[in-house]
């Protein structure tokens, strides 16, 4: 064995132009960037207020830039398929051989669920969740480091795939035996066992690090039925994130066991049972989709409320629902594989179970309905997202519905209708919720507002494309054609396939009217600053804060008594009120602890893909090393003082009354 | 009329200030322990989903043994009872260390980790036996099941003697800190689950094999 396992220079794929085209793009980019960083003497910024922050803001910050970042990945992944199967009709080969086709769309499923979509409703939940709760930080300020910078770990090994060996070529669920060693003897299947190993672990603590910060660090007064519907949806996330995340890692564990160390968990030989890695991974993957869409349910409920100048109607059914959907989510799995052969009865109980999971999620809409009736709409970005999703969204619960019947799933299953359902769940659900909030709190975090003409542009063009992007897919799926194809011969299809095509490159432009919008949100940032902390006069104690928020939340925790805390303030007139004094706050220290840790554990993880012994020794004992360290350093914590306390309120609350005046 | 609006007020949020101050200063080993109780519940999880991998592939056993032609009960009583037994002695640790008796903790802490270490010895003294009779992890899905399983809660135990003897090293060094305490506690917590779940181990995998 090499010094370098199996890793050598026939690693790199110098035989693909489309690979080699984008590592110059990515190698350029970097360069310009860490160019600019140098000209304006930024690295040290960048290290000691981002990299090593504990702050649960600038985590939440850094978790949505990477999902951004995953997000221009993930969809250039999809454009790549979709021109491919408009390219590839009658027989015709298109431009992506089958071998780097596959990895594509294995590459697309993980990153959008595993690196786009689930960072960026953890960065909402830590920019935002402990300011609704009136807490200072989360629980843990340095696991919740470690955890980002897990994520971010996993995030570059799957990265670096696309430019070192390969990625799986087996879907994004990896169903062995196709992804056992017999099958799948390249090192994508290792990557993608490492990658979502190792995000998985920093997702995992995420959950257990916020589970304890909402039931131990909430503001006195709130007790569990005043909490803000966000945190609601993103505690019952939680739950299920702490309740399924240990399933995928144990399924991983074993998958890794049969390929390195020749086990039979799933193998077709010596009595393996492939259907048991099935099982085990939709009793992961089912409750994954509800961790997904639940805090998008919290964000429109906050933004509808806030937009309707309303209270919530029905806050309690609401948190209820979204109760019953977390528990309901753990026993619909099979659902997954009507096709497997369970008996009729078995299939039936999953059925009803997953049609039972329409009622919360319809009693949500009713409740969105209901604040909306009889308020005052104002138009703005956020709300068009929750609108849009609440047609989009409709329209995906019902052909799930419809998958749900598994007469009709033995017909469905694996078909291109599939393919629609869940993407217009995850897209006109998720996707178009994080995007609502990331509209809503964007002022709160960046301290400017987005500029609304660019981001109306972004909505519409993001609505319309996806409706031409994926109707066409309900209608290929009733013709027969199935999910994974790498090219077709059926004219029937064809005009389609085209639409189709045509919808994703609308939704491009969406994503790059996102961008101009950042950018010229950024120049304009003096026009578009909020002094107020409040620019949307918001129901919840985020909008207390000035933004972006003092580092240290609050100055004084306040005194809850309301669901709408805020709201209760601005009637009371407690609103702004500086305080006779301060007491010194408790702050935890920034540290480098969590970024050395995962890095060691993403070196270590590579060196398991490639099979380089001593460098997963060293990456795995080096962790440990760095995390008993971390233990034993006494200097974690300082002070606020009162002086400078007093200092950032009374400019707090001196430019957002002033603004307020003007206002006026 | 504002003003007296205003004293009422501020004495209500002076009084709740001081419980959030206590609250912050006072209660942070507690949000430890609630997260390290959190952290094993999904860990029970972990072993959960292991548990129903083995109850699904523990007959197919590919022409090769079963349950009842390797497991010897005698053996692995006497090791359950080193695991069982080094539970009671925690215990007593965590007595002494609650009594500042820092002499004591560290005795009853050694005593545990001998008692661990002897767990381990015999897991993986009846590991290799197995393998060297021919019996390893890849002859069937029954033993590579078997053998995750119990393997599994094995690394557990490893890493809690790990964990135990950085501990130990703390208490000597540091002496019985609050810190150090909550630490200990969460250690405790550890290895009374890892009790809990062998216990399961030895029913399900054990007994009910070798029956």
């Amino acid at each position: 064995m090499s010094l370098f396992g199996k890793l050598s220079i026939n690693a790199i794929p110098f035989h693909e132009p489309i690979l080699v085209g984008t590592f110059a793009v990515v190698v350029l980019a970097g360069l310009l960037i860490a160019g600019l960083v140098t000209k304006y003497q930024k690295w040290g910024v960048i290290w000691h207020d981002w990299v090593t922050s504990v702050d649960h803001k600038r985590l939440g910050v850094m978790y949505i830039i990477l999902a951004l970042i995953m997000l221009i990945r993930g969809f250039s992944d999809a454009i790549m398929m979709r021109t491919q199967l408009a390219m590839a009709t009658n027989g015709a080969a298109g431009y992506l051989p089958p071998e780097h086709y596959d990895q594509i769309f294995t590459a697309h499923g993980v990153i959008m669920i595993i690196f786009m979509a689930m960072p960026f409703m953890i960065g909402l939940m830590n920019i935002i969740l402990p300011l609704q709760i009136g807490a200072r930080d989360v629980a843990f300020p340095f696991l919740n480091n470690l955890s980002f910078w897990l994520t971010a770990g996993g995030a570059i090994l799957i990265n670096i795939s696309l430019f070192v060996g390969e990625f799986a070529k087996t879907g994004w669920v990896a169903y062995p035996p196709l992804s056992e060693l017999t099958y799948s003897p390249g090192v994508g299947a290792d990557y993608y066992i490492w990658a979502l190993q190792i995000s998985g672990l920093g997702t995992l603590l995420t959950g257990v690090n916020f589970l304890v910060t909402v039931f131990k660090m909430r503001a006195p007064g709130m007790s569990l039925m005043k909490m803000p519907i966000f945190t609601w949806t993103c505690t019952w996330a939680n739950i299920l994130i702490a309740a399924s995340f240990p399933i995928l890692t144990a399924v991983l564990a074993m998958l890794t066991l049969d390929r390195y160390l020749g086990f039979h968990f799933f193998t077709n030989d010596a009595g393996g049972n492939a259907m048991m890695y099935i099982n085990l991974f939709w009793a992961w993957g089912h409750p994954e989709v509800y961790i997904l869409i639940l805090p998008a349910f919290g964000i429109f409920s906050e933004v509808v409320s806030t937009f309707t100048g309303k209270r919530l109607f029905g806050y309690k059914s609401m948190v209820y629902a979204s109760g019953a959907i977390s528990v309901l989510g753990f026993i619909v799995w099979l659902h997954h594989f009507f096709t497997m052969g369970s008996s009729a009865n078995v299939n039936a109980f999953f059925g009803v179970m997953t049609m039972v999971i329409a009622v919360p999620t319809g009693v949500k809409l009713f409740n969105w309905l209901f604040t909306i009736y009889r308020g005052r709409l104002r138009i703005s970005v956020p709300i068009l997202w929750a609108l849009g999703f609440m047609v989009t969204f409709t329209i995906g619960g019902m052909t799930g519905v419809l998958l749900a019947i598994p007469g009709a799933d033995y017909v469905l299953h694996n078909s291109l209708f599939l393919i629609a359902h869940f993407h217009n769940t995850i897209i006109g659900g998720a996707v178009f919720g994080y995007l609502a909030g990331f509209a809503f709190w964007f002022p709160k975090a960046m301290g400017f507002k987005l500029h609304e003409g660019w981001g109306k542009s972004a909505f519409w063009c993001w609505l319309i494309g996806f409706i031409f992007a994926f109707v066409p897919l309900y209608v290929l799926g009733f013709l027969g054609m199935t999910r994974r194809l790498n090219h077709t011969n059926n004219p029937d299809w064809n005009i389609w396939l085209y639409i189709a095509c045509g919808g994703a490159f609308i939704i491009m432009f969406g994503i790059i009217s996102q961008i101009i919008q950042l950018y010229v949100s950024f120049k304009n940032r003096e026009a578009l600053a909020d002094t107020t902390g409040d620019p949307w006069n918001g129901h919840t104690l985020e909008w207390s804060t000035a933004s972006p928020p003092q580092y240290y939340n609050f100055a004084k925790i306040p005194q809850v008594r309301d669901i709408d805390t805020w709201t209760d303030f601005k009637e009371q007139g407690k609103a702004y009120q500086p305080q006779l004094a301060y007491n010194p706050i408790h702050m935890p220290k920034n540290t480098s602890a969590g970024v050395l840790i995962s890095m060691s554990l993403t070196a270590f993880c590579f060196a398991m893909i490639w099979h380089i012994w001593w460098l997963a020794a060293f990456g795995f004992i080096s962790a440990i090393t760095v995390f008993i360290k971390r233990c034993y350093t006494s200097d974690v914590d300082y002070y606020v003082q009162p002086e400078e306390i007093v200092e950032i309120e009374h400019a707090h609350i001196h430019s957002a009354t002033n603004n307020q005046e003007a206002k006026a | 009329m504002s003003s007296l609006t205003a004293n009422a007020n501020s004495a209500e949020f002076d009084s709740n200030e001081l419980n959030a101050l206590v609250h912050e200063h006072h209660d942070t080993g507690g949000n430890t322990v609630f997260g390290f109780w959190l952290y094993l519940m999904t860990d029970c999880l972990l072993f959960a989903s292991f548990f129903a991998t083995y109850a699904v592939l523990y007959m197919n056993t590919a022409g090769g043994v079963s349950g009842k032609d390797i497991f010897e009960l005698g053996f692995v009583g006497v090791e359950t009872a080193a695991l069982l037994l080094s539970s009671i002695t925690f215990g007593f640790a965590m007595i002494s260390a609650h009594a500042q008796k820092k002499a004591y903790t560290l005795a009853w802490l050694m005593v545990t980790f001998a008692l661990g270490a002897i767990f381990i010895g015999m897991e993986v003294y009846e590991f290799h036996h197995l393998i060297e009779h021919g019996n390893g992890p890849q002859q069937s899905a029954f033993l590579t099941s078997f053998f995750s399983l119990v393997g599994l809660h094995g690394l557990h135990v490893t890493a809690g003697l790990v964990w135990m003897t950085v501990m130990m090293i703390e208490v000597m060094r540091r002496g019985l800190t609050s810190q150090t305490t909550t630490r200990l506690s969460c250690l405790s917590l550890f290895w009374h689950f890892l009790d809990v779940v062998w216990i399961c181990v030895f029913t399900v995998v054990y007994l009910m094999g070798a029956m």
